[in-house]
């Protein structure tokens, strides 16, 4: 937290989001810097994912601004409301984000490594010797070098979560997102994805997590937002959070869950 | 022993298989362009276009093969002598080849049932490895190309397989318009010889023939294609 000298690296600012009538986000805002994870909690339907979701844009804000790495993100409106997006912009920005989901959402027709290296070689253009050799030795750092020419849905749960991470790690990503990556998992597999996310955070990677995993967010987060009904109720550092959190729903959520 | 069983005939027999063979080739390459083209259309979000998959969907499946050949043939032969005279030719008669009139025919009705197919095969790929693909910056051409197609597939492979064999036995239809396949050349060989049971029966044989080592084939591109699948 006091690293004031540490670049930016993603602005977000008073995103709203509504499905219909319903409200998803009311101006959540938050700023990550190099090397930052950022833990977000809170009940289910409370925003999280969405929020994550409007980053990379896979959802489109109603309002708000976002800005990554020093460029902002082109999200002028419409007469309607809607925003007209630069899709050559989105795709330039998503390729430097990385993101794994809860379901892991693997490509089934490719093994492991393929996974691993087609958005290098597709998207980034990386030649196909140069991004195999990157990509097996991410998925050594995962220990899944055994299994890459495996299929996604014969190797595990955790495992293709692991493989996940060493698909969004294979484009030198300048941000990590990560959407609930244990929720999918059976609890005897949550511990091999978690000690992975572990290692990234103390190589400095920065990092933006929507999770349920309240050891987890206390031990590794640089800080902690708590999110309820679309508003962030409280950010702060770990310690404050888990150990004396100002606001009573926060209080309250922390003994629910923990 | 040989000459015995195709009584004279074995070299027509062969050349009309061929022939055969190479109509239903043609159209599945043909079809398969079609279907993908139509299956497109029926999910873009262009009203007009979907309107005219639907169209052209519903029409080829609800009327006749035959009458489709026929259709084909003859209003080509039509189209054509007309379109010729507009362009300042001589007035004359200009015919569709058999063989052109048959293939296009058949492929616009693989095409037809092959864009049914297709649609529901986009449809069943799973929205979360579109997304991912979407959230790893891919654009829409490198999705589709790597994604979306090769997953599209799989799904796709058992139904077009159906329709592939279909397609094979459809070919005979043509044989109404004159071209020398399989059907035609035995159909010849019968009145020729007087023995239509020992003709027809052989064409039989051959059509069978082609059909039980097509789904041979078709099997083993599905075993490939679901290499990534849970065994159960």
């Amino acid at each position: 937290m006091s690293r004031p000298e540490a670049k930016t690296v993603l602005t977000a600012d008073g995103i709203h989001k509504s499905y219909g009538d319903f409200a998803v986000l009311k101006g959540v805002s938050l700023a990550a810097r190099e090397r930052d994870v950022i833990c977000m909690i809170g009940a289910s339907g409370s925003g999280k994912s969405t929020f994550l979701r409007c980053i990379n844009l896979l959802e489109t804000p109603e309002a708000g601004s976002i800005a990554f790495e020093g460029e902002q993100l082109n999200l002028d409106r419409r007469g309607d409301g809607a925003a007209r997006l630069d899709a050559r912009q989105i795709s330039r920005i998503r390729s430097r984000m990385g993101m794994v989901f809860q379901s892991f959402n693997l490509w089934s027709h490719l093994t492991v490594l393929d996974n691993v290296t087609i958005a290098p070689i597709k998207v980034l253009g990386v030649p196909k010797a140069e991004a195999k050799e990157r990509a097996e030795g991410l998925l050594a750092k995962v220990g899944l070098f055994d299994k890459r020419f495996h299929y996604p849905a014969h190797i595990s749960g955790g495992q293709q979560q692991r493989c996940a991470i060493a698909r969004a790690l294979a484009m030198d990503p300048k941000l990590l997102l990560f959407d609930e990556p244990t929720s999918a998992l059976d609890p005897e597999l949550v511990g091999e994805v978690l000690r992975v996310m572990r290692l990234l955070a103390e190589e400095g990677r920065t990092m933006i997590v929507v999770t349920h995993e309240m050891a987890f967010a206390r031990e590794v987060s640089s800080e902690v937002l708590f999110l309820h009904e679309g508003k962030i109720e409280e950010r702060n550092t770990p310690e404050q959070i888990f150990g004396n959190p100002t606001s009573e729903r926060c209080r309250r959520f922390l003994q629910r869950v923990l | 022993m040989t000459a015995d069983l195709f009584q004279g005939w074995g070299t027509q027999l062969f050349w009309g298989t061929m022939v055969t063979l190479k109509v239903a080739f043609l159209s599945l390459l043909a079809g398969l362009a079609i279907g993908l083209a139509v299956a497109l259309a029926k999910l873009s979000s262009s009203r007009l276009l979907r309107v005219a998959g639907d169209v052209y969907t519903t029409c080829i499946r609800g009327t006749p093969e035959l009458l489709i050949i026929l259709l084909v043939y003859f209003g080509s032969t039509v189209a054509l002598s007309a379109a010729l005279r507009r362009i300042g030719g001589p007035d004359t008669h200009f015919e569709m080849p058999a063989l052109g009139a048959g293939v296009l025919a058949l492929s616009l009705v693989f095409g037809g049932y092959a864009a049914e197919i297709f649609r529901g095969a986009f449809l069943a790929i799973p929205a979360g490895q579109i997304e991912a693909a979407r959230a790893f910056g891919m654009r829409p051409a490198t999705l589709f190309i790597h994604i979306r197609l090769p997953l599209m597939w799989r799904y796709a492979l058992p139904a077009l397989g159906n329709i592939w064999i279909s397609l094979i036995k459809n070919t005979s239809l043509i044989s109404i318009v004159g071209l020398e396949e399989l059907m035609r050349v035995s159909y010849v060989a019968t009145s020729v010889t007087r023995s239509p049971f020992h003709f027809y029966v052989l064409a039989a044989v051959i059509y069978l023939t082609l059909t039980i080592a097509n789904s041979l084939i078709i099997d083993m591109l599905e075993t490939r294609a679901n290499r990534g699948v849970r065994r159960v």
